[in-house]
């Protein structure tokens, strides 16, 4: 278990990787915190010819808060993120998620940003950004782009990263005061992917739910009868999250489990996520 | 099929070290091999296990799961840096062996680098904290009951001055 | 004075080096060695067409490249069948180098020898082998169907049917005023140590020589069978066990090919060669365990009596049964645990499958015997509305009938007679230690919280220490270093520690003067290895009563020096001195100084040499220095060889709790009531069981060996074969019963098993007691729990 032979790059700042990205196409794969690229390289199931590291790019290590996002830079560990005090009170959602994210000798090292490139349908952190309507920043050599959670997520592993482009960060949308949040998974073990996974933003007006584990990636579920100031409409909830999932069996999980899962994880993140919501009556 | 050596320079255990290595060279490799500081054990190379990792900058991380290569300019801390200053054991070596924490011992390097990074943040976990702590790391000898003792133990000895003995749970002197 | 050190919770002698990370484990070892990696069979069937090495041949850094066609004599024949028995008719082995078919996935096909691993990985992926797909065949139904088969020369892919009865089971089940007939099923796991396998060998060509370091449970037998398969006289070979990373099995298991062609290699080279066996290799080319199906019909009274039980099973050893059937036979003789079965009858078909062999993992065949006769004792207690354990108690044996003869043949071709114990005993401190006649009010308090609990129990009787023998070797140096060998080997057990304690209290030395080396054949060359719970029986007892005779013979010298009688005499912390004379005599002699009176010499190579010199010591000149019937130095050699096995026992009982929604399965409490004889560190022992009992919860919960239908193992990693955390173990709770033996010096009986033998019996009760749902097949998952939850409910 050893990786084949590659290129080594390592750029010292961001220009210089945006060329060397530009330089090598199709043949060139970026290296952040290579927490699932390097075990897949070891298996020889991944063997890029080419390998930029941008560990060494300063400026990318960066956790920005404002009144409506909070931005994750390319660089920013999952840990950094999941223990940085202002990104805890603007969005808790993500340090809720982020502790679901395999063991902390792992977050220590692999990025958040990385996650969502990585696009892994069992991860957490693409539910987050479809739940919280974020995007994610691309760069090249020639120009950025902005894509929104919806269209960057295009199937298992896959993602609408281009050849040459870098994503240098990703932005997570604050929801509108006074809304609770939730993150609740079902694991084989403590730290592994989820069976079933399910985030939820419970507001005065709406709640959304996202789900992993039960599709061919994320699956976002717009809840509008489910308010958060009067009892959730447990049939209709069950309706709309049955027609968008569509699970598959596994070795760990029948489909039927992992449906069951849904609606089960569902309703408690809705009910802690309520729960959660300031200014809710004790 | 030649190899462009690529140099790196950092330091382990405290001293530095300046090297050319095929960049595709695992830090676990790069380590035991190049080093010769065997220590670090391989015990899966996926990142599953947790027997090679190591301290970052005094942070924990699977070794098998970085290049070398990548880590120029870290500070790495491996558990033959964790003795204590007259080569002993450490304060948290001490705590393994005491409450008998480790049998073949092929894991433990890997939970005394975790152990000692997390009793900085945390000097005195509960035992829910100590097991939730090693979490991340696979023994197939002890069953983890000794090492979530030697967790709270070590967590006393860290502690200047530290009497008593391992207090393992469970246990009921024979009849 | 000497303090006693059996039985005491002594730390480690082995911790230091670990701990500090100077242990030093196979792939610590040879720097300098070239590296060894092999092209595997992705086909779990498949016949070879062609190994084209075309595109591998440029790459920098190959040495070599071998195929079956380059093993030359005994090494291109089949690995041997390690342990032949009368009805394995069909017994079949693989060949070092698979020759012409491949039958299963990871069988080694080509060798390569590089300068590291790296590029030896480089070289394999470069490797073509064209093969011929034949069907596969996977699992024990579709051997047993038979469709198609695994070797073409074994009809119905059956290696072997062994009976045995004490009468007509059949008749007395027929008879019986009830009866119930099951059908059970445990599916594989692996012992899975952290470290895998590994081996270095380094062939010395001036003195024609082999030194092969091996990750192995048995060095000895290593030495002989790589002698046998290079063609090399035995006492030109050599093997060292270094620290091993934990083998719970699978590295008895020999000569695994690579045992072989890495020293092969390393003498045609002329290089020391090393190879290393990475997380995917062991998935799948070492070993599993556990796979089996059982039939059970069991006949018996209105008490919960059993009046007859007949047993049939269908065990799964996988391509090849390179370690015959004793995984089979433990479990058709260990299944009748602490109980009288009545008559008994028990049947058993070992069959070929196309996926990776079957050989002892922790238990041995033991877990799934348990598993079947607890599940019969839960089920006559459900159709009889007796509690669990009242049924198990009117079926024990008795104290007062031990020895008790089971009327069997045990794996060691010797009868099963247990030799002590006290069922009744351990039963209550069980009930006791987990309060079991508390629990109906726990369940209400959690019923009435929305929670669903359950309780569960298991009993098991182990048979440890097994023969044919062990030998230990104890030589005092001048300095009063007391040097131990066994031959046997190390995973992790602390033998190291557990042997120099008994060698302290027998010779009467300071425990930190004791040093123990093990699997070592440069120090010891005799000896059988490390499974079956057995090395404080035999090389405790080995190490015992050599220790004997070193005293015996340093009483004598000394005697002589003190100009005093032998049995006036005794050893204390080193000291030969008089009886009784508290050490305050200075008539007394240390027994480095012992030794050097031992040594009649005519060189001073040091201080203690010169005063054992021909003109310094004064002697009779008219009697040989060294007499009639006596050696030279304060050493000796004993062996330990007993008539019959030793047979531990122990009770697990568990407290579970299943989600009712998400039908995740969390044990509250684990509780073990264990005899091993008497202990001689019971910290070990209870880090033994802790250890036991983790895999035992891994096997009942989260462990299985996955294999599609095509024979591909598709869990073959860390991330999918899921091996407990510290998060997935429970506290265990252990309270000991001392039945001594009466079979050995020591009254040990052995530990290393049995924590996790009851553990998929126990936990499997727990369910059903809180489910209400019958158990029959384990592992069980959350998402299996889920589905018999709605099989109950009628929905499909």
């Amino acid at each position: 278990m050893k990786p084949a032979p590659f290129t080594y790059h390592r750029p010292r700042g961001l220009d210089e990787a945006l060329e060397v990205l530009a330089a090598l196409g199709e043949a060139g794969k970026v290296l952040a915190g290579g927490q699932s690229l390097v075990p897949l390289m070891s298996m020889r199931l991944s063997a890029p010819a080419h390998l930029v590291d941008v560990n060494h790019v300063p400026g990318l290590a960066t956790v920005h808060v404002d009144e409506h996002v909070v931005r994750i830079g390319a660089l920013a560990r999952h840990s950094q993120v999941e223990h940085d005090a202002a990104a805890y009170d603007a969005l808790p959602l993500l340090r809720q998620a982020l502790r679901h994210v395999a063991h902390p000798t792992i977050r220590n090292r692999g990025t958040t940003v990385g996650s969502l490139v990585h696009g892994d349908p069992a991860a957490e952190l693409p539910a987050v950004l479809l739940l919280l309507d974020g995007s994610v920043t691309l760069r090249s050599a020639e120009r950025a782009r902005e894509v929104e959670a919806a269209s960057f997520f295009i199937g298992p592993m896959e993602t609408a990263l281009r050849p040459g482009e870098l994503a240098v960060a990703a932005t997570f949308r604050r929801p509108a005061t006074g809304s609770g949040t939730a993150f609740v998974e079902v694991t084989r073990r403590h730290g592994d992917y989820a069976v079933c996974g399910v985030g939820a933003v419970v507001g005065a007006s709406s709640a959304r739910v996202a789900l992993l584990g039960v599709g061919p990636g994320p699956v976002l579920v717009d809840l509008p009868d489910a308010v958060r100031d009067e009892p959730l409409d447990d049939e209709r909830v069950h309706a709309l999250v049955e027609e968008a999932i569509d699970p598959e069996a596994d070795i760990h999980a029948s489909a039927d489990y992992r449906r069951h899962l849904a609606h089960v994880l569902v309703r408690r993140a809705l009910a802690e996520a309520h729960h959660r919501a300031p200014g809710r009556a004790a | 099929m030649s190899v462009d050596l690529v140099r790196v320079s950092f330091t382990v255990n405290g001293s530095p070290y300046d090297l050319e290595l095929d960049p595709r060279r695992l830090l676990s490799d790069a380590l035991r091999h190049d080093l010769r500081l065997t220590g670090t054990h391989v015990g899966c190379e996926h990142g599953v296990c947790g027997a090679c990792t190591i301290l970052v900058d005094d942070a924990p991380m699977r070794s098998c799961l970085i290049f070398a290569v990548s880590l120029d300019g870290a500070a790495i801390t491996t558990t033959e840096g964790l003795q204590s200053s007259d080569g002993g054991m450490g304060p948290v070596q001490r705590a393994f062996h005491e409450c008998h924490a480790l049998q073949c011992g092929f894991c433990t390097p890997g939970f005394v680098t975790t152990v000692t990074a997390y009793l900085r943040d945390h000097p005195s976990p509960s035992p829910e904290d100590a097991r939730e702590a090693i979490a991340g790391n696979l023994c197939r000898c002890t069953g983890y009951q000794n090492i979530v003792a030697a967790v709270q133990r070590a967590a006393d000895l860290v502690t200047e001055g530290a009497t008593g003995a391992c207090v393992a749970p469970g246990t009921e002197e024979p009849t | 004075m000497t303090t006693k050190m059996f039985g005491e919770r002594v730390p480690r002698v082995e911790d230091a080096r670990l701990v500090t990370g100077n242990g030093r484990f196979l792939d610590d070892l040879g720097h300098d060695a070239l590296e060894a990696g092999f092209v595997r069979s992705p086909q779990a069937h498949a016949r070879i067409v062609d190994i084209d090495v075309t595109d591998a041949l440029d790459v920098d850094g190959l040495v070599a490249i071998y195929t079956h066609e380059d093993l030359e004599g005994r090494m291109g024949e089949r690995l041997p069948l390690l342990i032949p028995h009368p009805t394995l008719t069909h017994g079949r082995t693989p060949y070092a180098l698979a020759k012409e078919e491949v039958n299963h996935v990871g069988e080694a096909v080509v060798m390569v020898v590089a300068t590291s691993r790296y590029v030896a990985e480089d070289i394999c992926d470069r490797v073509r082998v064209s093969y011929e797909a034949l069907p596969a065949v996977v699992g024990v139904e579709a051997a047993r169907a038979a469709a198609h088969l695994v070797h073409d020369d074994v009809p119905g892919n059956v290696a072997a049917v062994m009976v045995q009865r004490t009468g007509d089971a059949d008749a007395a089940v027929d008879a019986a005023p009830h009866r119930l007939e099951l059908d059970l099923a445990i599916e594989r796991s692996a012992s899975t140590p952290l470290e895998g396998k590994g081996v270095l060998a380094r062939w010395d060509a001036d003195d024609r020589s082999l030194l092969v370091h091996t990750s192995t449970q048995t060095s000895t037998s290593v030495r002989q069978a790589i002698a046998a398969k290079l063609d090399l006289p035995v006492d030109r070979v050599e093997v060292v066990t270094p620290d091993v990373g934990g083998g719970f099995g699978v590295k008895i298991v020999h000569p695994w090919p690579e045992e072989v062609l890495v020293p092969w290699a390393a003498r045609r080279l002329g290089r020391p060669v090393k190879w290393t066996e990475d997380r995917r290799e062991h998935f799948v080319s070492s070993a599993h365990e556990r796979g089996q199906l059982h039939e059970v019909r069991v006949g018996y009274d209105d008490d919960g009596r059993l009046l007859g039980l007949s047993v049939r099973f269908w065990h799964d050893n996988g391509a090849y049964v390179p370690y015959g059937l004793i995984v089979p036979i433990i479990t058709s003789t260990q299944l009748l645990g602490p109980y009288k079965p009545g008559v008994y009858r028990v049947e058993f078909t070992s069959l070929y499958t196309n996926t990776v062999i079957v050989t002892p993992y922790r238990g041995a065949g033991r877990p799934q015997g348990c598993f079947v006769m607890e599940r019969v004792m839960d089920a006559i207690a459900a159709d009889l509305g007796l509690d669990r354990t009242v049924v198990r108690e009117r079926n024990f044996i008795r104290p007062d009938e031990m020895p008790y003869d089971q009327g069997l043949v045990f794996q060691d071709g010797r009868q099963l007679v247990y030799d002590s114990g006290d069922f009744p005993a351990s039963l209550a401190k069980l009930k006791a230690l987990v309060g079991w006649d508390d629990f109906e009010a726990l369940r209400e308090q959690a019923r009435g919280e929305g929670r669903r609990v359950g309780i569960g129990l298991a009993c098991y009787v182990e048979g440890t220490g097994v023969g044919p023998y062990e030998g230990g070797h104890i030589r005092v140096e001048t300095d009063g270093t007391v040097v131990v060998s066994t031959g046997l080997t190390s995973q992790g057990q602390g033998h190291q520690t557990m042997l120099a304690q008994i060698v302290a209290d027998e010779l009467g030395v300071p425990f930190e003067r004791i040093q123990v080396t093990t699997g070592d054949t440069r120090r010891f060359k005799y000896a059988v290895g490390t499974f079956a719970s057995r090395t404080a029986v035999m090389s405790g007892s080995a190490v015992a009563l050599t220790a004997r005779t070193v005293r015996q013979k340093a009483l004598s010298i000394a005697a002589q020096a003190l100009e005093a009688d032998v049995e006036d005499l005794e050893v204390v912390d080193g000291l030969v001195q008089v009886k009784g004379s508290g050490g305050g005599s200075t008539a007394r002699i240390e027994l480095g100084t012992v030794a050097v009176l031992s040594n009649p010499l005519r060189y001073a190579f040091d201080e203690a040499a010169a005063r054992a010199t021909q003109f310094a010591a004064p002697a009779d000149p008219d009697t040989p220095p060294v007499g009639p019937g006596e050696s030279p130095g304060l050493e000796g050699t004993d062996y330990y060889s007993p008539a019959r096995s030793t047979f531990a026992n122990g009770m697990h009982a568990v407290v579970v709790e299943t989600d009712p929604d998400t039908a995740e399965i969390t044990i509250l409490r684990y509780c073990v009531v264990h005899d091993c004889g008497t202990l001689v560190n019971p910290m070990i022992v209870e880090g033994q069981i802790h250890g036991g009992v983790a895999q035992g919860v891994g096997g009942a919960l989260y462990e299985r060996m996955e294999y599609a239908p095509d024979g591909q193992l598709v869990n073959a990693s860390f991330m999918d074969f899921l091996m407990p955390y510290a998060t997935e173990v429970p506290t265990i709770e252990i309270d000991h019963l001392v039945t001594p033996s009466p079979l050995n010096p020591l009254g040990v009986k052995g530990a290393g098993e049995a924590g996790v033998i009851p553990g998929s019996a126990a936990i499997a009760s727990a369910i059903e007691d809180a489910e209400g749902i019958t158990i029959t097949s384990m592992p069980i998952s959350p998402s299996q729990l889920f589905e018999l939850r709605r099989a109950r409910e009628g929905r499909p």
